[in-house]
């Protein structure tokens, strides 16, 4: 299954995303789609580097599915992560959507 | 109310400029995230899904007018514009940035907040009944004890890392209202028969994945003894609780695996070793801390309001406020207001900056400067003269604060569930919501009377299902929300755990569950004033059983 590699800013807390040129963004869309484990694995090496540097805490990948463009987590809580609390529908990042 | 002595202060500003240190380093990456992790949650600070989390202590829930002006100032600069109350009398933010976090410390610091003692395995936040120094079946007021308390567990160099958390909660009246019997410790202030005041006192309570009621260790408790005893309470409790295991680490999990008589045993025979005079609480302090306490001087009053009964008669809605949201108070002319903060659809515990400003303002010109945090997720000004509460009501239904539902069915307790907190398993504020607005604050509320539904997102147990008349708790099968619901649970006096009617329900159908269980209590009660927990111990399980489960296979009820 694709996964996704999310975290914590340490600043501010706000979940992040991992992107293909290893920056740190925050609306999922943009983050890079890793195909397999071989991918996930790779890209968490990388990561440790960001975690010894102090940008993030909590990093772990989780499961999408991919339809066409469209990147959509698969657990009920990564999808709340990556929209923000279902109940305000103003706060969080479906705020930006 | 308590104010600060010096060294309160001076303890609160040095840990302030530690953490602020601390996370200095943090951020600068002196520190690693698990060496300051512990530093973190010593100081209320926590991460969630989204952001970090602030735990802010609203010691024995009350609160003064500047205070509530600071926490929504607090909400309102560093936050979303609003806070959340919890089950255990703190007020949490859901959006701080860590490096916020020691400027807003600094400003809890100036009116005498903190976020000391709500997190960590520390004796936590003591908490109280909401109707302290007001409720017309009191006993006598349990803050004085219950801040006696504070002062004495605060960083207690020996209780500070304990094998896990500690709670302590106080009741001074026989109806409790403060779930004693699922604390750690539960003292309720009771009268021996020669009319001395000491504690009964219950060990050993708890919710979470093994919830369990406390045991009464003493009848009679004299007030000088409460440190002692709580400290050989305590000590029992620290030498011989598990570390092994963070699941059986709690002291309910002691007295079970020791057994509840060798517990009292080891217990008295650590208070009796230890009965030092050091310990003892002087009178003389009793009255300096009580001091603190003293209940605003009330003018007098007529017990019959010309101005409510008026109102009253021409005005539905504020006759329905007047009779649901306020309690007796034992000053005659005077009531104890819950204002409830369960809008109908509402996120139960939730109050913007504004509705803080407002009750801030309410409780400096009709309510003695006082303010309360319920346990139950609303706020208490607890002594209105009964003539203010027209201009009360009036100021409170422009705010969106004038539900009438205290007690009712959504009246409902709820923990953040999955919209915010990362151990959850379910979502859990929504389905209050959708509770709330199937059965509202209307007639049907009224005629289905007090019921308690309480509602936690996963095993730990937060929103206190276990004790609720129905608990629901939000699980996770599969992948897919389910929801298993107790029924008969009670957290006062009368203290049960509720039974587990059977497989659980999903996201989708829950709400209809509860219908079918309120329907068919509605069908067999007694009389109406029965109301549901008594009609739930007089006929059992097997009634709701058949509803909830037979139904579905085809048959004809
Ligand atoms: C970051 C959010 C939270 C975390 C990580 C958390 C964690 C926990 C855990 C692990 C337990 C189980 C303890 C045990 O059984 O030993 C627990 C129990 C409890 N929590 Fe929370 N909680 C959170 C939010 C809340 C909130 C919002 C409330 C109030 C609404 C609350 C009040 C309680 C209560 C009343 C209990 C059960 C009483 C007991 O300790 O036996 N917690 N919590
Ligand atoms: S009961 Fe579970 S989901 Fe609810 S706040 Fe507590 S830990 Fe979180």
């Amino acid at each position: 299954m694709s996964q996704v590699i999310s975290a914590n800013r340490l600043s501010d807390g706000i979940v992040v995303f991992r992107a293909s040129n290893g920056a740190w963004v925050e609306q999922l869309r943009d983050a890079e789609i890793l195909p397999d484990s071989v991918a996930v694995k790779a890209a968490l090496d990388l990561v440790e580097l960001d975690i010894k540097a102090n940008h993030v805490i909590e990093v772990a990948a989780f499961d999408v599915a991919v339809k066409g463009d469209h990147v959509e987590p698969v657990h009920l809580r990564d999808k709340i992560r990556a929209k923000g609390p279902t109940i305000h529908p103003g706060h969080g990042k479906q705020a930006a959507l | 109310m308590y104010r600060y002595d010096e060294f309160d202060a001076a303890f609160v500003a040095d840990r302030l400029n530690q953490f602020s240190d601390q996370v200095q380093r943090r951020l600068s990456g002196e520190l690693t995230e698990e060496q300051f992790r512990i530093h973190r949650l010593m100081n209320g600070v926590y991460l969630q899904l989204h952001a970090y989390m602030l735990r802010i202590a609203i010691p024995y829930g009350t609160l003064s007018p500047r205070q509530l002006r600071k926490l929504a100032h607090i909400a309102r600069r560093y936050d979303k514009g609003f806070g959340h109350f919890t089950t255990r009398q703190n007020i949490q933010f859901n959006w701080p940035a860590l490096k916020d976090i020691p400027e807003i410390l600094g400003e809890l610091a100036s009116v005498e907040m903190h976020a000391i003692q709500t997190s960590g395995n520390c004796i936590r936040n003591v908490t109280a009944d909401h109707f302290a120094g007001a409720a017309a079946d009191e006993i006598e007021d349990p803050r004085p004890y219950a801040e006696i308390l504070r002062q004495w567990s605060s960083i207690h160099p020996e209780f500070t890392y304990l094998p896990r958390k500690f709670k302590l909660a106080l009741s001074g009246s026989p109806h409790d209202r403060a779930a004693i019997q699922v604390h750690d410790i539960g003292y309720q202030l009771v009268k021996n028969d020669k009319g001395e005041t000491g504690f009964a006192v219950y060990v050993g309570g708890g919710l979470g994945r093994t919830p369990m009621v406390g045991h009464k260790i003493r009848d009679f408790l004299p007030t000088k003894d409460l440190l002692a005893y709580t400290q050989a309470i305590v000590r029992v409790y620290n030498l011989e609780g598990r570390r092994d295991n963070k699941y059986k680490a709690r002291i309910k999990i002691l007295v079970h695996e020791k057994g509840f008589e060798a517990m009292r045993a080891a217990v008295e025979a650590e208070f009796e070793a230890d009965k030092s005079e050091l310990l003892a609480l002087p009178q003389s302090e009793v009255e300096r801390i009580s001091a603190y306490f003293a209940p605003p001087a009330l003018p007098e009053r007529a017990a019959q309001s010309q101005a409510l009964e008026t109102r009253r008669a021409s005005d539905h809605a504020f006759a329905a406020f007047v009779d649901v949201n306020v309690s007796k108070h034992r000053q005659a002319g005077y009531g104890l207001l819950t204002i409830s903060l369960k809008p109908i659809g509402g996120i139960p515990g939730d109050a913007t900056a504004e509705q803080m400003e407002l009750v801030a303002e309410l409780a400096e010109k009709f309510g003695h400067d006082e303010i309360r945090v319920s346990h139950e997720q609303n706020l208490v000004l607890p002594h209105v003269a009964l003539d203010d509460l027209p201009a009360v009501y009036d100021a409170l239904a422009a705010q969106g604060l004038a539900t009438a539902n205290a007690g009712l069915i959504s009246d409902i307790i709820s923990c953040p569930g999955m919209d915010y907190c990362s151990l959850a398993t379910a979502r859990s504020i929504p389905v209050a919501q959708r509770i709330s607005e199937r059965f509202a604050d209307g007639p049907r509320a009224k005629d289905i009377g007090g019921m308690k539904i309480k509602i936690s997102g996963c095993i730990n147990a937060c929103g206190h299902h276990h004790v609720g008349h129905i608990g629901i708790l939000g699980l996770e099968r599969k992948g897919v929300e389910t929801y298993q619901l107790t029924l008969g649970g009670s957290g006062d006096e009368s203290c049960t755990l509720g039974d587990i009617t059977g497989p659980g329900f999903s996201y989708e159908d829950v709400v209809d569950a509860i219908e079918t269980v309120v329907d068919t209590y509605i069908g067999l009660r007694s009389t109406p004033d029965e109301d549901f927990l008594s009609a739930y111990r007089r006929v059992g399980m097997a009634p709701f059983k058949k509803a909830l489960y037979e139904r579905d296979s085809g048959s004809e009820i």
